[in-house]
């Protein structure tokens, strides 16, 4: 196991870094890792959010002040926040296995191409198919929230076929609707609300990402499992009646 | 009681210290941007230190109180008035039913704040009443205020009992009939620590994750060299334009947490200072990062004004971070006794 790189994110922050790609194994030790730490309920500790390959942990400047003058708030976060993560690390391969079994399936229905994704078409030239092979391709994934970001409740999915990968449009939208599936380069997101935009469209869910309202505002989570699963226009107009 | 608002002034929105606890679910924390203004106006009128308040853009608003009320303006000196003459700053003031509140410009500076004794009830969202406007979250659903808006006021009895008449310096039924609808407190306090009235102090910058991946140049132009804030700056983040900063050679970086304060360096080579509404995750390199204790100091810094960094450590940052709660929380508790008296 490699070790882990802890460093300073700010005055307030740490961030403790397992590695610098996008892929599976790594980010699994990033949501097991949070998982840890928040479970340790360290006082002083505000926010703990994994990322691709990284967890970034608030801090609260104050409550690791030392009053010996031994030691910077920051050298008291760090070895505090490091004794978990070096623990982590020893016994990572059952926590992470525990977080991964417990993690639930999310179906989200998705209208494809037409109005809901404009740019299915060109998804399909890049990939050198047909529309009708990039719908099955994308149904056909296993998919797991990397991480949230960007906007309250914006997932970043791992699991997209290599096939798929499309760079970036050339030219942003000023506007895309809420729900829009999105691809970017490698990665793939939905669009919790109508925001600008320079991902590929290639179709739109009719549930809700992101409602402050809910229980649990965010619809997926962390680490959570997602397959899509294709619907026509009917049908999602009946979704969100 | 209540507050209408006439006219929105040109970005007034609801404040308090920040959504905290839903990073991993891509919620910022927002807030105040100059949160010590805020503390230092709830303060004044006597309300606990997080309580909402209004952060005024640049131009104020103009709200007519339905009740008497007790307020205080903080942050960048505001023109304020109402039918019976200006409102003085940086202290405690009542203002009659009725009033009409009028705030106008700034001299210097780009934020200040206006706390209401009781302070703003509104809903909270996630734990919080400030306004994300670019998560349009929040209060309002996370916008401004515009004309119309009705502010409601919470009750002071049942938290606080309202500062006294005496505390003001003032006796209520004469000064009050004297002043024709003001009364403001013959004590205030000095600006001067907590706000920067002339806007040159330079505000400390540690060397961020990739401040060696810059080159030479561009790493002597961070700490030596002047910027301007952008147009395009916001409560999201401040963009400064000065000599273009380069990397020696450009970084693959995959999207890792971000704060208030991360200094990132778009391909453009003009950084960004992420500001109160920084969302949670960024993947451009990150240059540096503004020591939080300054973070108010250059909220306060408008477009078109000039910016200087100085390296600072991070146990300096912290230390000096340390030092002003301490210098803070005797002041607020020096206001807390006399508004008892």
């Amino acid at each position: 196991m490699s070790p882990f790189a802890l460093e300073p994110l700010g005055d307030s922050a740490l961030l403790i870094r397992l590695g610098d790609g996008i892929d599976t194994a790594t980010n699994r030790s990033a949501l097991a890792l949070a998982e840890m730490l928040r479970a340790a309920a360290l006082p002083g500790i505000c926010d703990i959010a994994p990322a691709y390959a990284s967890v970034c942990v608030h801090y609260d400047i104050a409550a690791f002040a030392n009053a010996t003058g031994a030691g910077s708030p920051h050298q008291l976060a760090a070895q505090r926040v490091g004794e978990i993560a070096a623990r982590f690390l020893e016994a990572k391969v059952t926590a992470t296995d525990a977080l991964i079994a417990e993690m639930s399936m999310l179906e989200i229905p998705v209208c494809y191409g037409g109005e809901f994704g404009p740019d299915l078409g060109d998804v399909a030239t890049h990939a050198g198919v047909d529309q009708r092979a990039v719908i099955h391709s994308h149904t056909n994934g296993d998919y797991r929230v990397a991480m949230l970001g960007f906007m309250p409740g914006f997932p970043y999915l791992l699991g997209l076929d290599e096939s798929l990968h499309t760079p970036r449009r050339a030219s942003p939208r000023t506007r895309v609707p809420a729900g829009s599936v999105a691809i970017g380069g490698a990665q793939t997101g939905i669009y919790p609300r109508e925001l600008p935009g320079g991902w590929q469209l290639i179709g739109r869910t009719p549930l809700v990402l992101f409602d402050p309202e809910r229980g649990q505002p965010a619809l997926l989570q962390p680490g959570q499992r997602v397959r899509f699963r294709a619907i026509d226009a009917s049908e999602f107009a009946a979704f969100t009646q | 009681m209540s507050i209408r608002v006439l006219s929105p002034g040109w970005l007034t929105s609801i404040q308090e210290s920040g959504r905290i606890g839903h990073a991993a679910i891509g919620v910022g924390r927002a807030g105040a941007m100059d949160d010590v203004a805020l503390r230092l106006a709830n303060a004044l009128v006597g309300n606990a230190e997080n309580a909402a308040a209004l952060e005024i853009t640049l131009r104020g608003p103009r709200l007519r109180f339905d009740s008497d009320a007790l307020i205080a303006l903080t942050g960048a000196v505001i023109e304020a008035r109402c039918a019976a003459g200006e409102i003085p700053p940086w202290r405690p003031v009542w203002i009659q039913a009725g009033s009409e509140v009028d705030l106008g410009g700034m001299g210097r500076g780009a934020r200040s704040y206006l706390a209401i004794a009781g302070g703003i009830d509104i809903a909270q969202v996630l734990g919080s009443r400030s306004t994300d406007i670019n998560a349009a979250l929040g209060p309002f659903s996370g916008r401004g205020l515009v004309a119309g808006d009705e502010l409601e006021i919470r009750r002071t009895a049942d938290e606080r009992p309202s500062p006294s008449w005496t505390a003001l310096g003032a006796r209520p039924t004469g000064d009050r009939a004297g002043h024709d609808g003001i009364v403001a407190a013959h004590w205030s306090l000095d600006p001067q620590p907590w706000f920067d009235a002339r806007g040159d102090q330079p505000v400390a910058l540690a060397r961020g994750s990739h401040f060696e991946n810059l080159g030479a140049a561009s790493r002597r132009a961070l700490f030596g060299g002047e910027f301007r804030v952008g147009n395009e700056s916001n409560r999201v983040g401040y963009r400064l334009e000065g000599s273009k900063l380069r990397l020696e050679a450009p970084l693959e970086l995959i999207s890792e947490g971000v704060v208030p304060g991360t200094m990132q360096l778009p391909p453009n080579g003009n950084p960004i200072v992420l500001m109160a509404e920084a969302p949670t995750t960024g993947g451009y390199p990150r240059i540096g990062m503004v020591a939080t204790v300054d973070l108010p100091r250059l909220a306060q810094r408008r477009p078109g004004d000039h910016v200087r960094f100085v390296e600072t450590s991070l146990a300096e940052a912290q230390t000096r971070y340390l030092q002003r709660e301490r210098a803070l929380a005797a002041l607020i508790h020096t206001i807390t006794e006399r508004l008892k008296r």
